[in-house]
């Protein structure tokens, strides 16, 4: 049976934290409602606190060390990913953006991405649309329609007249995730590299484009 | 195979005196360090090619007609000369002259260099960055091989029975290399002529410039100049060594913590893991550097990087003694055990005037 690859990327800074509990509870969430449909999931899950240094470093050398670059080699090869934020300063955090910085551009290219985040206070759930979601669009990833925002209060709550209790908003995202996940299929297995002259463009052809 | 050094030409403080020397000091030591090069037996000194500070060669044909003067043996290269600011017809002037001047012991590898600021600077467009490599090169390589040349191209305006002065040594052109970091358009082009790869292996990992190199060997046996063993190849590294591994890593790390390009990041200890750097004793140093050839195969230049970071001169000049007495020759002989016979040793004037006389020969019996 085909396997699909689902990956959790969580920029909590505390342990436990709320990030990490949030992206835990999307997780479980997509991973049973794939099982309903009798597919298997294999999550694997991104710590970026365990990366700081490692993706700082990065920046400083311009390539990742070893932890990392198992790390994007699992978001790359991905077939779906669940990426959770603490919003700060009115965004994703620092640590968030940086991970994602140091991707390759094409990594997330038509990759179904649920975007999530915590919070102190509800005011700033919009931080999901107005940061985080532009940041994949910019990468081209499939970004789902519901982002689910957990403020502090979520946790204790059960919505109101106007919104879902958080379990609601949770399983209705690992629903569109699942049903995109689904429909699609898990990636075709990584394919192994080409050979090198076939990622070449033929030097007469390169001088060929300089005929004046 | 051939060993030397490759020098940047930074001026940087000394972190653990604050010193920072001058311009014209620095200019000095690097005249001092290519003799010093020579004088411990090295093959080859390279510099680079900056027009921004802390870096202070701009005018590397100058700097090397001045070191030609001064020495007798070593190959005198860069690392690299500027294929997309320079005006081709300067550089194949320029690069001509030095040769006669050296009596041939020069050799040059193109690169695009390290900062997009440069390309304004001599009126060239950054955008343009790859396809002014490929149209520059190809006009230096026909202005050294045709006597006449007619061109037109793209980026500069075009030549009419232009004839570029002085014609190369015993008309046989320096042998140029290609270096590059990143570009696989790069390999290619220098696989396409037939020209040496440089892979500068300093800053990240090797699987990186493997691919580099292996793109560049495939594509030049697939051009017919020989098999991809018979590729000319050419790797960077960077060293610092103590007869004391300790003491080596001791004095080095206050320079790797604050060097321009990686400092301020991870240890030294991951970054030697890491990448090629090798910070320790000669015999560390040479097991390192063995490691080379089984990641990249048997190749033909090894250029170190060792003048850089803040070093200062008196320490710089300590260090090429030790590579020249304790570490070349060792790796002389090693690189030497089980080369195959059809492995080309590192490029030299009087092996490519004995390659085209060869080759008129055959031409003439047929």
């Amino acid at each position: 049976m085909t396997v699909h690859k689902l990956v959790v990327v969580s920029a909590g800074l505390s342990k436990p934290s709320s990030t990490r509990l949030l992206a835990d509870r999307l997780a479980d969430s997509a991973v049973r409602r794939l099982a309903l449909e009798g597919r298997e999931v294999e999550v694997t899950v991104v710590e970026l606190r365990d990366l700081a240094v490692e993706i700082a470093n990065n920046f400083v050398t311009g390539f990742p060390g070893a932890a990392l670059r198992e790390a994007i080699e699992a978001v790359t090869a991905a077939d779906g990913l669940i990426v959770v934020t603490p919003i700060f300063t009115a965004s994703y955090s620092g640590l968030f953006k940086s991970f994602f910085d140091v991707l390759d551009n094409d990594a997330l290219t038509g990759k179904p991405v649920l975007i999530a985040a915590t919070g102190g206070t509800p005011r700033h759930s919009l931080a999901l649309e107005h940061a985080v979601r532009p940041l994949f669009s910019y990468l081209r990833a499939v970004v789902l329609p519901t982002a689910v925002y957990a403020a502090t209060d979520d946790w204790g709550g059960a919505g109101d007249g106007l919104t879902d209790g958080l379990p609601r908003r949770i399983d209705r995202a690992a629903g569109e995730l699942a049903a995109l996940l689904s429909g699609r299929g898990p990636a075709a297995p990584a394919v192994p590299s080409q050979a090198a002259s076939q990622q070449v463009v033929p030097f007469a052809q390169q001088l060929a484009a300089l005929k004046v | 195979m051939q060993f030397g050094i490759f020098s940047v030409g930074d001026v940087t403080t000394d972190p653990t005196t604050g010193r920072t020397p001058t311009e014209h000091e620095r200019i000095k030591a690097m005249v001092a360090i290519a003799r010093k090069a020579e004088e411990v037996g090295l093959d080859v000194f390279a510099t680079g090619e900056h027009h921004n500070r802390p870096f202070v060669p701009s005018s590397p044909t100058t700097m090397l007609g001045y070191i030609a003067a001064q020495t007798e043996r070593i190959i005198l290269s860069t690392s690299t000369t500027l294929i997309t600011t320079n005006d081709p017809v300067k550089i194949a002037e320029d690069f001509a002259m030095l040769q006669h001047l050296a009596e041939g012991r020069v050799d040059l590898m193109m690169g695009r260099g390290n900062t997009g600021p440069v390309y304004p600077w001599f009126g060239k467009d950054i955008r343009q960055g790859i396809p002014l490599a490929i149209e520059n090169y190809a006009l230096l390589h026909q202005l050294w091989r045709e006597e006449v040349v007619d061109w037109q191209g793209r980026f500069r305006t075009p030549l009419q029975g232009f004839t570029s002065t002085p014609r190369p040594l015993d008309d046989v052109p320096p042998f140029v290399w290609h270096g590059s970091i990143r570009s696989p358009e790069i390999a290619e082009q220098a696989a396409y002529y037939g020209d040496g790869f440089f892979a500068n292996n300093i800053f990240w990992p090797k699987e990186h410039f493997q691919k580099l190199v292996n793109l560049y060997r495939e594509r030049y046996a697939h051009y017919g100049h020989g098999t991809p063993e018979q590729a000319m190849v050419g790797l960077g590294g960077q060293v610092f060594m103590r007869k004391n591994s300790q003491d080596a890593v001791r004095e080095f790390r206050p320079y790797f913590d604050n060097a321009p390009v990686y400092g301020h990041g991870p240890s030294l200890e991951e970054f030697t893991e890491q990448t090629p750097l090798t910070v320790g004793s000669p015999q560390e140093v040479i097991e390192k550097t063995l490691t080379f050839r089984e990641t990249f195969g048997d190749y033909q230049r090894q250029l170190f990087l060792m003048d850089h970071a803040g070093l200062p001169l008196k320490t710089v000049l300590e260090q090429l003694d030790l590579l020249g007495e304790e570490v070349v020759p060792v790796l002389r002989e090693e690189f030497a055990k089980g080369r195959p016979a059809a492995v080309p040793e590192g490029p030299t004037h009087a092996a490519l005037v004995a390659a085209r006389d060869e080759e008129k020969v055959e031409v003439a019996a047929k």
